[in-house]
């Protein structure tokens, strides 16, 4: 195998000791990127890039990408910790994971969230060294319609997922594709419900729209509570991670298919955010016990870290083979490779094997730097809880705050944060899910643009959704996960009659 | 030729010394951090120009202070216009521009205008190149445009009553043959739509397209320009960007030329003005610089002063009414 042989030289190449050390840096830095809720890899990289202006490709791709691997392990931190997610697609985590951590648990599911990352992170990078041509060459048939049906897929998946009225999940949802339309409208270049405010243009970030929600609506909660932190009284010792990982291999099939969604999401590319969301909705969709995700299940961890993790690194291959980045951070890194000489497409396989095969060489050990790292380190992220609330909650509100303002540094984005902490306090009171909220504000735009791209290609007709097998097979599925509850409701409806209608 | 180059480098050599010299001389130099702003999200073209910019800058060491690029992307780029109007006198502002300077007031009615701004410099003009899939029958521009002629052909473009949509206009207008343009978030992405056959033709710079024409994937029709590009190493097999015909020689008289160009707020002194002015002229003297313009075949033409001025003048006019006739003004007149 050719493969093989090159891949060999690439570690040759990320194995020298002054590589070695850069993927090192590079992880720790991510790691605290990825922390920072709103600094964000992408930010991360574009303020580090300057500085491997100086260094060889090579030795400046496979820190630049350390430091990627270090956030998308990062972020999954502050969302276990203080349901916080630090990166957008650590959203889905919070889910179980926060429950978790309230339970004491965690310790457990920090390490469930690591390892599932590197399994997802691991799986791609064996399918970018063994068929990166052949599934390059898959991503070509993504035109705008293919898009609108994986973005249709993925708010199928997650549709019924909130254990709440289905009416409730759907104003959330609505008021998400509300916020989503503000600002500019890259289908007609006009600006929308911006009422001639020029801090409206920017639109609702989501990451600020999240730090509010999710954050600082739990600190409100937390306050009303009795100011303290459940889960405070967890026991804390690296025996936390081997006990973790007798637990992990009965998730097999979870992970094997979380990883398998992840890497086909990162490819088409609709990147590591909707796959977290997808393979959430879909372990939900699939489990015995449906109505134990949002408490605290460990699957609940598991499925979204591999299919983000899966998905944010399989994001690099459209980008090194295609130049088409598949997540914001790739676009950096993409700007990167044209800095130093690098015109990243389909030639760079042919002309730059040195370079491209040093950077998979490093992809597979800059996730073993980077889970080693951050298992070790288990404890002392899992010791935070132990801080008395007064304190923490005050660094957590400093930390948003200035997460909020890194993400575009506008001090507007500090007050939206606050309206949105409140809203989200309210929508908890009210029992409002935020999920479907959030899931339509990341992906709104996105999915009304490939809608609306895909009508101005077909003049206008609605068939070209289904206009070959893989568009119409994707609608199709999406249909179908769309359609299953009002189905099932039927069926029992049908079979128990008012008894069943009731429950 | 060789006499006459070497001559003008020595020329624009005294003049940056005497630029510099200036300064110096004045004493002005930047006494905190300077922001580069980006109108732009991360990772496109202006983005990656000013990051460039930045690491050039502090690898030769060509100031004292800092520069930090920050990207106010919001609202097709006057998100970093407004803000740059509002730091009016501000000496440690940069911000560089690409032509939303003059489509994104035209297009949203935002309260900005290119004399809101003290120009610097031109950096340098970055080409537009007509594009069409290599498994397409179309070999020429009068191909392409007697296909679009019998049915509407598709050409996709980054964004909205910008460039890209703007020069699909101009080729309406000069051949007659209508298109659906079709708009995606970026250059790159535009390029593999052109590859994977979801549209018919693209207007992508060389930068974004070169690796698929380089794999075969692409082939290009004409250059947007009066003259053609400059590079005459081979790109592929058989071709040079030399080798690409111009629109007009192709009978399609359109052509279009986008600005990279640094400004300041207004209301700076001129001291200040000619400190920066100097500072480009170092950086566009450096490999670095001279890397990235060959890759991605720019036209380096470069303006300062009142030369400047008058082009930015003229292209604004040349602007309002190309956008004028293909209805984008958000406030016809």
């Amino acid at each position: 195998m050719e493969e093989i042989g090159l891949l060999m030289q690439g570690f040759a190449v990320a194995l020298q000791p002054g590589n070695m050390l850069l993927m090192l840096v590079g992880v720790v830095l991510g790691v605290l990127i990825g922390v920072l809720p709103g600094l964000g890899g992408a930010n991360g990289i574009a303020i580090l890039l300057p500085l491997t202006f100086a260094m060889p490709p090579v030795s400046a791709v496979i820190m630049l990408s350390c430091i990627y691997w270090g956030a998308l392990f990062g972020g999954a931190i502050t969302s276990i910790l203080f349901n916080i997610p630090g990166e957008p697609w650590s959203v889905a985590t919070t889910f179980d994971g926060y429950p978790m951590a309230q339970q004491g648990r965690a310790g457990e599911a920090l390490t469930a969230a690591f390892t599932s990352s590197f399994f997802g992170a691991f799986v791609a990078v064996v399918m970018i060294t063994f068929v990166a041509p052949i599934v390059a060459g898959f991503a070509l048939r993504f035109g705008p319609p293919e898009f609108f049906a994986v973005m249709f897929l993925s708010f199928a998946c997650f549709v019924g997922m909130a254990k709440g009225s289905p009416l409730k999940t759907l104003a959330a949802m609505m008021l998400g594709f509300l916020l989503a339309a503000v600002g500019m409208d890259t289908v007609t270049g006009q600006l929308r419900m911006t009422f001639g405010s020029e801090e409206m243009i920017r639109g609702f970030d989501f990451l600020v729209a999240v730090i509010g929600l999710f954050g600082i609506s739990e600190i409100l909660c937390s306050i009303e509570e009795g100011l303290h932190f459940r889960g405070q009284k967890a026991k804390i010792d690296l025996k936390v991670v081997l006990r973790t990982w007798a637990e992990l291999p009965r998730h097999w099939f979870l992970a094997i298919r979380s990883a398998v969604i992840g890497c086909w999401m990162g490819i088409t590319p609709a990147g590591a955010t909707p796959a977290s969301f997808m393979s959430y909705g879909v372990a939900r969709r699939m489990s015995k016990d449906p109505a134990g995700f949002g408490q605290g299940r460990i699957e609940g961890v598991v499925a979204p870290e591999t299919a983000a993790h899966a998905a944010g690194t399989s994001a690099l291959l459209p980008m090194l083979t295609l130049g088409v980045p598949g997540s914001p951070t790739a676009a950096v890194l993409l700007g990167g490779l044209i800095m130093w000489g690098l015109q990243p497409g389909p030639m760079l396989f042919v002309e730059q094997k040195e370079f491209v095969w040093g950077l998979v060489a490093s992809m597979y050990l800059g996730n073993v730097a980077g889970l080693l790292v951050v298992l070790v380190a288990v404890p002392w992220f899992a010791a935070i809880l132990r801080v008395p609330f007064p304190i923490i909650a005050a660094l957590i509100l400093t930390v948003c705050a200035i997460g909020a303002y890194t993400v575009s540094n506008a001090e507007f984005d500090i007050v939206l944060m606050l309206i949105f902490g409140i809203v989200g306090y309210v929508m908890k009171k009210l029992d409002y899910p935020l999920a479907p909220l959030v899931l339509a504000l990341v992906l709104g735009d996105r999915t009304e643009e490939a809608f609306r791209q895909s009508l101005l290609v077909s003049n206008g007709d609605l068939g070209i959704f289904f206009h070959n097998w893989l568009s119409g097979g994707i609608m199709a599925a999406g249909l179908a996960l769309l359609l299953w509850p009002a189905l099932a409701w039927a069926r029992g409806a049908l079979a128990g009659g008012p008894r069943a209608q009731a429950a | 030729m060789t006499v006459a180059t070497s001559r003008r480098s020595v020329l624009l050599g005294l003049a940056g010394a005497a630029v510099a010299g200036g300064a110096q001389a004045r004493g002005w130099e930047p006494s905190r951090p300077v922001q580069f702003v980006v109108p732009a999200g991360t990772g496109g073209g202006a983005d990656q120009m000013a990051r460039v910019i930045q690491g050039i800058v502090s690898k030769h060491a060509l100031m004292r202070q800092p520069m930090v690029v920050v990207n106010k992307a919001g609202g097709a780029g006057a998100e970093g216009f407004l803000e740059a109007k509002g730091a009016r006198g501000n000496p440690h502002m940069l911000v560089i521009t690409l032509s939303n300077l003059f489509t994104t007031p035209l297009a949203t009615g935002v309260p900005f205008n290119w004399k809101d701004l003290t120009p610097v410099t031109m950096m340098a003009l970055d080409e537009f190149v007509f594009w069409v899939n290599a498994n397409s029958p179309w070999r020429s521009v009068q191909d392409l445009i007697a296909a679009a002629k019998q049915q509407r052909l598709k050409i996709g473009g980054t964004g909205s009553k910008q460039e890209d949509q703007i020069i699909a206009a101009a080729i309406t207008k000069a051949s007659g043959a209508q298109f659906t343009y079709v708009p995606f978030r970026g250059g790159g992405e535009v390029a593999v739509q052109l590859v994977g056959g979801h549209i018919d033709a693209t207007v992508n710079n060389p930068i974004e397209a070169v690796t698929h024409w380089r794999s075969g994937a692409l082939r290009p029709l004409c250059v947007f320009d009066a003259k053609r590009l400059a590079d005459t190493g081979k790109m592929t097999e058989t071709q040079a960007w030399s080798d690409i015909p111009t629109c007009r020689e192709q009978g399609l008289d359109v052509d279009y030329l986008m600005l990279r160009g640094i400004f300041m707020p207004a209301g700076v002194k001129p001291e200040q003005v000619a400190f920066y002015e100097g500072l480009m002229a170092k950086v566009r003297e450096t490999p670095e610089w001279k890397d990235l313009m060959q890759q991605g075949a720019f036209n380096t033409t470069s303006l300062t002063g009142e030369a400047f001025g008058a082009w930015l003048a003229r292209e604004d006019e040349r602007h309002r009414s190309l956008m004028q006739d293909a209805g984008f003004l958000a406030n016809p007149a």
